[in-house]
């Protein structure tokens, strides 16, 4: 009979995990519909015990999302508008009920190149906050996502948080996705912006884009096309297919051509930074 | 800390409770199996479908995916949580009000999801309501009443269902006509129906198929034997060897060529090669790779094109080509025909495989008594299940009976037999009962799909804007088997030039053999598909001769007196023209409206589209009779047997209506039993939009003569009001009074002392080598109008309102039909831009996308009444009318926007973005 392990502490939970392999269960949202059909036979480090990873809470210079926040959670959790992007993702996550139990923490463990949870992350410099029996450590968001499924975690690790640093109260954030229907859909592309603002102009502005690439990808030769312009309807721009197609490395799938792909994630940049500098502009 | 041995405590509606499964054991299946609160459906073990939703310390969550570890301490609400005292909940009834649930088996997943948005906001808005309810599926409805539903129980909105005043029925007490809530709705909102997985008798060993995992190829099979040896909980694997009847089926008495289980050799990823059969916790320990079989792949015949060459592998060794069936319609002489026209128009089209996604997977139970077998399952036609299943075993039919469960959504897909042989097979060998339930990946594997057209076709008109010619020709991909392959074959010619009179008519069709899964019956057999191209057309030829593409279709409008492409002269019930008209004023200001839009330019352009359609209603050119009963028992019970199968449609409703006023009581008087094959005659399948046209004039007969029998015993003339009641019929005529003493009377096998059955099949001739004859007795009309919005730069689409004007013959249930014509609209939509299933790769419902809550636009249907003389007090079908013109009518609403065509659906947004660059460089657009 298999192993089911449901710990309500967090030394607990690493102890078990140093000493076998376990496959970690948070919200189940991912676990499960991987094994349709399949026996439940894995031994399982059930988390949602831990009282410990609940919660987001603010640590000064940094806001702690802990492994266990849904994205229900985040929605409600009263955050600064850096936060507006990451919680219009939260609110695109498949429906109410996969909110309710899917955690942030486990989009990006699973790292499907389609995690609505990465771009806004990326964009924010989020890092990972790994935990094992021997010591923690951290990762920015775009290390600790390695390709297709695959993530920096080591053996014995779990993810306890994801930290996102603090950014000045101006800075604003948005998300765009784009499926084939409306509910429920895996996105054919989707990106996380967000703008710190300088007076009129922008000072930093922090790009990723989703599904375009076996991880979500920063585009830095945009974001530096970006710095310094004034914040108006003019500033989508500075977007310019070559920024894009140099960084972004699309495949043709049932949801949509490569060529498709990076069509759109151009058309969905210039509206969505025209829209961000037009609204900051007019608040500024 | 290591609880895998520990029951977990919890509180389920209220009550404490303790689970004993073990704790990652899905919570759907621990309330189901183990409390036995079956109301929580599971439609696919994936968090797609939303239909097991439960309240989790009153939050939504899937039960699916939930570990029953993680409820410990929780409290657990469920849909049998919601009525109080045995009364509904005013949701449930506000539900039921408004005909929000169909077949039903979503409604529970609805109901949590609606409680759990009233309880946070207690008068949400619309778009509240669809962002709360947005994670449950739901294939039958098209949302919008459900949407009403909610909002009318929130009182946010005054939603009560409109008044239908019919235009042809003059009693406007009797049931017939009425918006009478559906008869079988109560238990669809409490979760007492029960559906195919719901049931099955504690003893009951559990079957699991083994598929094959390629596509085409040859199998061997290892040592079974030791295999079942080594795993004492498997009682049996069954293979092609065990069948001891005919392992071939179809839906046609010749020609069967589907095996049950396949011998040697596969022809379609998701066949059936072995039947585990043990019990339930053995069966699910197992991994389909446990299993001792060798596969050779070979390279699959993929796609029309490929199984076209002419040297193409065959997928059918002994065939001698890739044809399965062709069919052909002619008339006049089509060269004249475009030599007479002054404008040409001709396009080529393609379609993808379409999914029914029905949200109840296959299941049903059997067991064997004596030397009968009794199988329980969610079907569209018992009375084929049973025929097939007797060939299968090598027994009588006499000697099966097929209970239907609820039928939890079929649209087609449950005409073909799935589960039955198999659990049939496995009772009737081991003599114990046998389940068997299909996953969600193994339903959308094995089960048959829409045809995949490709299409080319031209038509052609007078400067002045008549119809002279139309010439078609469609291929489709059947896949592996016949399935209903013939019956597209035949359908789409007779219909593919649209409800229009055309003096020169040549169309044709091929249904090719592939390796894929059958294709099969779906809404509509192939029509909805050819609609795309004809309705294409008649828009380019209006646009040529400078006509608005509305008044074009109203003057070539087939109408009474007019012949079809089969020369078949329409004597009555042709409302065509008065469906086109009732878009009338919408048009106008619809199609004003966007160009005003579009006058601005940018990216989002507003356009609106129209489409026509009619549908034969019954089988082409062939016999399919129905046979209704209805008997009355000494109590003074009258109970209709009911062999036309509810798969939410309605017939446990209408057929009850039309029974009560044919034989003159109320409705709530009727019991209803509903497709058993013991009990019920043979009222044919649930498919061609029969049910209401011939079954319905089948019970309507039986009602007639019934009235007349007991009219006659009673010695009383024709006005005569009856009374039934305990024991007697009072019958009152003017000022005399007679009683009938039904106790004095013998009762027959079902106990009933008065009854009396009724026959009608619809009479159809026979169609020459041309297509030539009467191929249905009368033909559903329609016409549907659509707005769209589309982004040009993104590609993408998005229907903001259909207009659905159908000639019903008759309303025989307005909120029925409408609902019919929502979902309808629905799955329309889904074919024109999102629909496409690939083998092997969207084998489940977050890949295979299907509208969902935000998807479907309102809908305004108008309902036209001309009526059927034949038909039961002047009905006709609804079913695949619906869907016909929705798809065609939206592609039209993106040509007026945009001035280019789409020719490939499902319309993607990357296949509209490519057409719309393609157009820009050719300069089109
Ligand atoms: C119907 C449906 C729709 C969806 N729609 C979307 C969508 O639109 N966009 C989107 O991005 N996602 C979508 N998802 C997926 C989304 O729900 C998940 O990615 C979710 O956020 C994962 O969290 P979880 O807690 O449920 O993870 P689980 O399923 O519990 O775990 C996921 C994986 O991460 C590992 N894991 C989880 N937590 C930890 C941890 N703390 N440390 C180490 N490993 C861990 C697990 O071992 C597992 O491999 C959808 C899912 C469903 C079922
Ligand atoms: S069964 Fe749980 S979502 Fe489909
Ligand atoms: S009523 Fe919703 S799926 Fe049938």
């Amino acid at each position: 009979m298999s192993v089911y392990l449901r710990p309500d502490n967090l030394e607990e939970a690493l102890d078990a995990l140093q000493r076998r392999p376990l496959t970690v269960l948070a919200g189940g949202t991912d676990y499960y519909p991987g094994r349709v059909g399949r026996p439940l036979d894995d031994d399982l480090l059930d988390l949602t015990g831990i009282a410990a990873l609940r919660g987001i809470a603010d640590e000064g210079d940094r806001w702690r999302i802990g492994a266990l926040a849904t994205w229900t959670d985040l929605v409600r959790a009263d955050l600064p508008a850096c936060f507006d992007g990451l919680k219009d993702a939260a609110r695109e996550v498949g429906g109410v009920q996969i909110q309710n139990a899917g955690t942030i923490a486990g989009n990006l463990c699973n790292a499907s190149p389609a995690a609505d949870g990465a771009p806004n992350l990326a964009a924010l410099e989020a890092e990972v906050e790994l935990s094992a029996a021997d010591g923690v450590r951290r990762l920015p968001v775009t290390e600790f996502l390695t390709g297709n499924r695959t993530t920096a975690l080591g053996p014995g690790e779990i993810v306890t948080a994801v930290l996102v640093p603090k950014l000045p109260d101006n800075a604003a954030s948005a998300f765009l996705k784009l499926g084939a229907r409306r509910y429920l859909v895996i996105s054919i592309v989707m990106i996380g912006i967000v703008l710190v603002p300088d007076g009129a102009a922008v000072s930093d502005a922090r790009i990723a884009v989703g599904a375009c690439s076996p991880v979500t990808r920063r585009l830095p030769a945009l974001e530096t096309a970006l710095n310094g312009r004034p914040l108006d309807g003019t500033l989508g721009e500075a977007v310019s297919a070559d920024a894009v197609h140099a960084v972004l490395s699309p495949i043709d799938d049932v949801r949509g051509s490569a060529g498709y792909r990076l069509d759109a994630t151009v058309t969905m940049l210039r509206r969505g930074l025209s829209e961000m500098g037009r609204r900051m502009g007019a608040g500024a | 800390m290591n609880i895998a041995a520990a029951a977990t405590t919890l509180t389920v509606n209220g009550e404490e409770t303790a689970l004993r499964s073990p704790p990652a054991t899905r919570l759907a299946d621990a309330l189901r199996s183990e409390l036995g609160l079956t109301g929580t459906k599971v439609g696919c073990d994936a968090g797609d479908c939303g239909a097991c939703t439960v309240l989790l310390d009153g939050e939504q969550v899937c039960s699916c995916m939930v570990a029953v570890a993680q409820a410990a301490g929780r409290d657990v609400t469920t849909v049998e949580g919601l009525a109080r005292d045995g009364a509904l909940s005013d949701l449930q009834a506000a539900f039921l009000r408004h005909g929000a649930a169909q077949c039903g088996i979503c409604t529970p997943g609805m109901l949590m999801a609606a409680r759990d948005l009233l309880d946070r906001n207690p008068s949400p808005t619309e778009e509240q309501a669809a962002d709360a309810l947005g994670g449950v599926l739901c294939r039958c409805t098209g949302y919008r009443k459900i949407v009403e539903a909610v909002l009318d129980v929130a009182g946010s909105q005054d939603c009560a269902p409109p008044e239908f005043v019919s235009g042809t029925g003059p009693d406007n007490d009797r049931a017939v006509g009425a918006r009478i809530e559906r008869l079988d709705g109560a238990q669809k909102l409490t979760g007492d129906e029960v559906f195919g997985a719901d049931f099955a008798p504690p003893d009951a060993l559990t079957l699991r198929v083994l598929r094959s995992p390629i596509a085409r190829g040859r199998f061997e099979i290892g040592d079974l034997d030791s295999f079942r040896q080594a795993r004492p909980g498997i009682a049996a694997v069954l293979t092609a060897a065990d069948i001891p009847g005919s392992n071939a089926f179809g839906v046609y008495p010749v020609g069967k060529d589907q095996p049950v289980l396949a011998d040697r050799i596969v022809r379609y990823r998701g066949e059936a090669v072995l039947a585990v059969v043990g019990n339930a916790g053995a069966v699910a320990a197992l991994r389909d790779e446990d299993l001792p079989v060798v596969w050779h792949e070979e390279a699959p015949v993929t796609g029309i094109d490929a199984a076209s060459t002419p040297d193409a592998a065959l997928v059918q060794g002994h065939r001698d080509s890739n044809v399965l069936a062709r069919g052909r319609v002619v008339k006049g002489d089509v060269e004249r025909g475009f030599a007479d026209a002054d404008f040409v128009a001709e396009g080529a089209w393609r379609t993808s495989f379409v999914e029914h996604a029905y949200i109840e997977p296959e299941a049903g139970w059997a067991r064997r008594i004596g030397d009968r077998l009794e199988i329980h399952v969610s079907t569209q036609s018992p009375y084929m299940d049973r025929d097939e299943t007797a060939l299968i075993l090598g027994i009588g039919e006499e000697q099966v009976r097929i209970v239907p469960t609820a039928c939890g959504g079929g649209f087609g897909g449950k005409l073909d037999i799935s589960v039955q042989p198999l659990i049939a097979l496995a009772a009737w060998t081991l003599g114990a009962p046998v389940r068997c339930t299909y996953t969600r990946p193994e339903s959308m594997a094995s089960s048959t799909k829409r045809h995949p057209a490709a299409i080319r076709a031209r038509a052609g008109c007078t400067a002045d804007g008549r119809l002279t010619a139309f010439e078609f020709h469609g291929d489709f991909d059947t896949g592996a088997y016949a399935s209903w392959g013939p019956t597209v074959a035949d359908r789409v010619p007779v219909h593919a030039a649209g409800p229009y009179v055309i003096p020169h008519v040549k169309n044709t069709s091929c249904a090719w053999l592939t390796n894929a899964p059958p294709s099969g019956a779906f809404r509509g057999f192939g029509v909805p598909q050819s609609a795309i191209a004809n309705e294409a057309l008649l828009d380019d030829l209006a646009g040529q001769c400078g006509l608005d593409p509305l008044a074009f279709r109203l003057k070539n409008a087939i109408r009474k007196g007019d012949e079809t492409s089969s020369g078949q002269v329409l004597e009555h019930s042709a409302g065509l023209a008065a469906c086109f008209e009732a878009l009338q004023p919408d048009w106008d200001r619809e199609r004003a409206e966007a160009d005003r839009i579009n006058r601005a330019g940018g990216p989002l352009r507003r356009g609106v589209g129209v489409a026509g359609m009619w549908y034969g209603c019954g089988n082409t050119s062939m016999s399919n009779p129905s046979t209704m009963k209805l008997g009355i028992s000494a109590e003074g019970q009258v109970t209709l047997y009911n062999g036309a199968m509810d798969m939410g449609q309605g017939p446990n409703t209408i057929m009850p209506q039309i029974a009560a006023d044919a034989l003159g009581v109320p409705v709530d008087r009727i019991a209803n039993v509903a497709g058993d094959t013991d009990r019920t005659a043979d009222a044919g399948k649930s498919s061609a939009s029969r049910q209401t046209f011939v079954s319905g004039r089948a019970t309507q007969i039986a009602g007639e003569t019934l009235r007349a029998n007991i009219l006659r015993l009673a010695n009383v003339g024709p006005a005569a009001a009856l009374d039934i009641g305990d024991g007697r019929i009072v019958l009152r005529d003017g000022d005399a009074e007679r009683t009938l003493d039904l106790r004095a009377m013998a009762p027959d096998a079902e106990g009933d002392v008065l009854a009396a059955d009724g026959t009608f099949d619809p009479p159809t001739k026979p169609l020459d080598a041309n297509g030539q004859g009467v191929p249905y007795a009368t033909y559903g009309f329609g016409a549907h109008l659509a707005v769209v919005d589309i982004d040009i730069e993104l590609g993408t689409i998005k229907v903001r309102r259909i207009v659905a004007a159908h000639d019903v013959g008759r309303a025989i249930n307005p909120t029925l039909l409408e609902g019919q014509i929502h979902g309808g609209v629905a799955q329309g939509l889904g074919l024109a831009l999102m629909e496409e299933f690939v083998p092997g790769r969207t084998e489940n419902l977050h890949d295979y996308l299907i509208p969902t809550f935000g998807d479907v636009p309102p809908i305004d249907t108008i309902l036209i009444e001309d009526p059927e003389p034949l038909g039961p007090y002047g009905a006709k079908g609804i079913g695949e009318q619906a869907l016909i013109p929705t798809a065609p009518a939206i592609f039209n609403a993106v040509h007026h926007a945009t001035g280019v065509r789409l020719r490939h659906a499902p319309a993607l947004p990357h296949r509209v973005r490519d057409a719309l660059l393609a157009a820009q460089e050719a300069g089109h657009a």
